[in-house]
């Protein structure tokens, strides 16, 4: 074996290391050190990040079961920002009594999905993705479980376990299908070998679009979002809502482009086109009736894997840039709400938006915070969330047909539906009054630190063009990327 | 950097360090805040009127130039979206429109309770907005600073508003946002259609008028897109439903930048963006939007002599007023549409006035229903004054702003020589006389009536905060009314390259 194959894979290594220097600290430090686990993987993670950024080992790996291109390698930094937040977000929480005896196995698990999620979007091969697929899901029930203190969170491992394993059931099923219509399992044999429509190849393709689509919960394989999103603990929620769905944003991507690309117009882009707005109108239409606000964001997530899909759908290299900008700026705003919730939830318990009433009287920096994730999330400007819906929109747009212009249309509207139950979470805190409204919270540093990172990013990542420009840049030179359309 | 040699773009960080310098201030500090908002406001003034200088000196010296004082910076270059400054006699006089409200807007909020500080950050958060618009000339940037402009309603009225702030808050957000979405997917749609094949697609306004590719058919839906877009915020019948809720809730600096700036955003779009990129579609669907805003003139005016709230009355009378500035700029004559300037001028102005009176009456005696109120004359003089000022330039006057800015549009309205165009402008013209009839109503009752409420005899006159802020207003609407030479010779200008784009497609009268 040719064991220089393990350079083109530089991150997934890195992140290894990590996984294996917190999992000996976690096994041999002794007891009193414990406390400062979080902290320390949270630095390793920090490390690990920027020293991610530098681009090195692009190629194929594992008779090209592997493949690492400019492209995959921006989407994993994309992923680590994140992962970098909700570690940060954490720490406060897993020293918590009740957590704390477990709190190595949270970061081993988060860090051992990142993994899996990594070999999503890299993989050439269906096999492969499976692997990624799996280690990125399973893991995942355990870590909804971790207050298993609480029923919710009981309650929510149990739906998430059962909806993975019945996917990827699904998703094994259709991949068969391809195997036996192509005779290969790798995308580019699968593109070349398929280029006409049949039946059997209509089924395929919406068994691997129903496997893939329950992780980024577009509708109607959204059933569980909610209640999993609720139960989870919040460190959890802001996981699978962000990093977890960007993943699998980025890894859809790369299946429906390189293995599918050829049946574009044929085969899934009416499919992509009623699931997009689909899910954009439930999410939002089941959005607005939410009390607690992690439901309310559940639903609103469900919304915006709608929007981040129209970069699917645009079939393009810039759909492709304006799709990993706007998982970026999602990742930001997301987690800065998620942030929030958790700060107060951590503080009072309190999760409900009748709660939050009065907030900025009592905590104007929560409430500011907040107000600036639901403008981002809502597409306003001057804050990132209105460059990334423009941009996403002109990448979809850019695709020409009129049919789309009337997809942008839904969407727009959408947007519009979207502001309004926003609006409602930032009318609570700023125009509600309450006597009895949340008391001040002396929130840990490490939250802090979350929080302003969030903040600056959803600031600056709309008004410095450069971030953008950058990805166009990237995506530009993977224009052999996208198979002819057949 | 280039950009900060250009003196347009200190219109967007004067309100930005004001906003920052409030950002620092205690809110138990109310003479630092006052002092902050009022070195911002009277800097804007400053700078506006120096721009009116320059724009003067610049055409004497014989520019002739579309836009003058244009800067490019590249912003997002793989949309080729740049920060494309520039500025004609139309976004001249509505900068200083806007700066002059602002000003007043700042000194008519001078008691504001409570979260004061909160409140003048929102604010020039607004005004940044209003002139980023005026200033760009890239639509992306100018579609970005409209929706900042939009924004802050929400809470300025959530917060600081009164009545049914709520629901008037959520309604004007909704509608306006949503007058938005259409107006974004009109910009997409122009942008992609901006350039003939195999020239990179630009946001820039004036590239796109040279290159003059949009195909005759996208121009058929984007042009309404736009149109309608715009007109939102230009309250035209029937989007007009928030601007009634939205203003009556609103509070009084709120009200005067929103009727007096905010809805000119929406009558400046259509002309600049609607009509200016798509000759061809505005020459045919004209008629369609022309008699929507001959809706509005009549039937906003009838609206207000059946309302009996003060900010009910004025902002019915503002969708009348505002009907005739798209009404105008339907037109297509050079005439009609310098008439529409004059107007978005006027309006803006007495509005305010309007609106900062109202704010001032309603501190004063806490109701707003003309039904409780009554002989104002004797109680407050100066506000009686004023109020009777407002009213006349509001029937049009000669002296004041509107007597000319109606002239004007009626004039060129007549000018065009079909029918349909005629009759509509006899139409438009009787609202003149309906506005009249609520003025006078109102006037008659509020200032003239018999004393309702015993209490009120024992209100004071308007303090010198007040004074100063409504004397601004007065003057300005005086200044209009006697010199509109000053102002027409700055706008009419502008209105050349319009009317040539529109001469292949309709017949217009020169």
């Amino acid at each position: 074996m040719d064991y220089s194959q393990f350079l083109m894979m530089p991150q997934e290594i890195g992140l290894l290391l990590v996984f294996l220097l917190v999992f000996l600290y976690d096994t041999f430090m002794p007891q009193r050190s414990q406390r400062m686990l979080p902290l320390f993987t949270t630095i390793l993670f920090a490390i690990y990040t920027v020293l991610a950024f530098i681009p090195m080992g692009f190629g194929e790996a594992f008779g090209a079961m592997f493949e690492s291109t400019p492209a995959t390698w921006v989407m994993k930094n994309v992923l680590n920002v994140g992962v970098f937040i909700v570690l940060l977000q954490a720490v406060k929480w897993t020293n918590d009594d009740f957590v704390s005896v477990r709190r190595g196995e949270f970061y081993e698990l988060i860090l051992l999905t990142l993994f899996g999620m990594f070999l999503m979007i890299s993989s050439r091969h269906f096999l492969l993705f499976v692997i990624g697929l799996e280690t990125a899901s399973l893991p995942i029930a355990a870590l909804a479980a971790f207050e298993k203190r609480y029923y919710e969170s009981r309650e929510a491992a149990a739906k998430y376990v059962f909806t993975a394993i019945f996917s990827s059931a699904i998703f094994m099923l259709g991949i068969s299908f391809v195997y036996g219509l192509a005779g290969t399992l790798y995308f580019n044999d699968i593109a070349m070998a398929v280029t006409t429509a049949n039946p059997l190849l209509i089924v395929a393709v919406a068994f691997v679009i129903a496997g893939v689509g329950y992780k980024l919960s577009l509708v109607p394989f959204h059933q569980w979002t909610a209640d999993v999103y609720q139960g989870a603990p919040t460190a959890v929620t802001s996981y699978l809502s962000v990093i977890s769905k960007g993943a699998a944003a980025f890894a859809f991507l790369v299946i429906l482009v390189q293995a599918f690309g050829s049946i574009y117009s044929q085969v899934w882009e009416w499919m992509l086109y009623a699931i997009i707005v689909l899910t954009i109108t439930i999410g939002n239409l089941f959005a607005m009736r939410q009390r607690n606000l992690k439901r309310f964001l559940a639903y609103s997530s469900i919304s915006q894997a709608g929007y981040i899909m129209l970069g699917v759908i645009a079939y393009s290299t810039v759909g492709m840039a304006s799709m990993m900008y706007y998982v970026l700026v999602y990742i930001f705003s997301n987690l800065a709400a998620f942030g929030v919730i958790a700060v107060i939830e951590r503080a009072t318990g309190k999760v409900t938006m009748d709660d939050y009433n009065g907030l900025f009287r009592t905590n104007p920096w929560l409430a500011f915070t907040m107000m600036l994730a639901m403008f981002s999330l809502g597409g306003i400007p001057p804050f990132a969330g209105f460059f990334s819906k423009f941009f996403i929109f002109m990448g979809a747009a850019n695709q020409g047909t009129v049919a789309i212009y009337v997809l942008v249309f839904i969407a727009l509207v959408n947007t519009i539906i979207s502001l309004y139950y926003y609006l409602l979470v930032v009318k609570a805190m700023f125009i509600r009054q309450d006597d009895c409204a949340v008391p001040y919270i002396d929130s840990h540093w490490t939250e802090e630190l979350g929080l302003t990172i969030c903040v600056m990013g959803i600031i600056a990542v709309g008004l410095a063009s450069g971030i953008y420009a950058f990805l166009n840049q990237t995506t530009a030179s993977m224009a052999s990327f996208f198979p002819a359309i057949g | 950097m280039e950009i900060f040699s250009n003196i347009l773009i200190y219109f967007v960080i004067v309100p930005l360090v004001t906003l920052l310098g409030l950002a620092v201030c205690n809110n138990r500090g109310m003479a630092a805040i006052r002092t902050v908002a009022t070195v911002g406001a009277t800097v804007l003034v400053a700078l506006a009127a120096y721009l009116v200088y320059i724009f003067l000196h610049e055409r004497g010296m014989g520019n002739q130039a579309e836009m003058i004082l244009q800067t490019s910076v590249m912003w997002y270059a793989p949309f080729n979206i740049k920060l494309a400054l520039g500025v004609d006699g139309v976004s001249v006089v509505m900068i200083l429109l806007s700066a002059f409200i602002v000003f007043a807007g700042v000194f008519a909020s001078w008691k504001m309770n409570p979260l004061p500080k909160q409140f003048f950050m929102w604010f020039f958060l607004l005004s940044t907005g209003v002139f980023g618009f005026f200033i760009s000339i890239d639509l992306f940037t100018m579609f970005m600073f409209y929706e900042v402009a939009l924004i802050p309603m929400y809470l300025l009225i959530g917060v600081w508003g009164s009545g049914n702030k709520n629901y008037s808050a959520m309604k004007l957000t909704l509608m306006l946002m949503g007058g938005s979405a259409f107006l974004m997917l009109g910009i997409i749609g122009i942008y992609f259609h901006s350039t003939p094949e195999g020239i990179p697609h630009t946001m820039n306004i004036l590239d796109i008028v040279r290159y003059d590719a949009i195909p005759h058919n996208w121009q058929m839906w984007l042009f309404p897109l736009t149109f309608v877009g715009f007109g939102v915020l230009g309250a035209m019948f029937p989007f007009h439903t928030w601007s009634p809720d939205g203003h009556a809730s609103a509070p009084t600096a709120v009200s005067m930048l929103h009727a007096g700036v905010l809805m000119k955003l929406g009558g400046y779009g259509c002309f600049r963006v609607a009509i200016y990129l798509m000759p061809f579609a505005a020459a045919q669907l004209g008629w369609i939007f022309l008699t929507l805003t001959g809706i509005s003139i009549v039937y906003g005016a009838f609206s207000a002599c059946v309302q009996t709230d003060l900010k009910y009355i004025n902002a019915y009378s503002s969708v009348s007023h505002c009907g005739m500035v798209l009404f105008a700029i339907l037109m297509f004559n050079q005439t009609a549409m310098t008439g529409a300037v004059l107007q978005m001028l006027s309006h803006g102005l007495m509005t305010a006035l309007f609106f900062a009176l109202i704010g001032m009456i309603y501190g004063r005696t806490h109701t707003r229903d003309i039904r409780e109120m009554g002989g104002m004359m004797h109680i407050m003089p100066y506000l009686g004054v004023g109020y009777v000022l407002a009213g006349l330039a509001s029937l049009g006057l000669p002296g004041l702003s509107g007597f000319v800015a109606e002239m004007t549009i009626f004039i060129g309205s007549y000018e065009n020589a079909d029918v349909f165009r005629r009759t509509l402008t006899i139409i438009g013209a009787s609202s003149i006389v309906i506005t009249a009839v609520y003025i006078l109503r109102v006037v008659a009752k509020l200032l003239f009536g018999a004393v309702q409420n015993e209490h009120h005899r024992e209100l004071t006159d308007a303090s010198w905060d007040e004074r100063l802020s409504t004397a601004t207003l007065i003057l300005a609407v005086a200044a209009i009314g006697c010199f509109p030479n000053f102002f027409v010779n700055i706008i009419s200008d502008s209105f050349v390259p319009v009317v040539n784009a529109l001469k292949a497609f309709f017949p217009v009268v020169m």
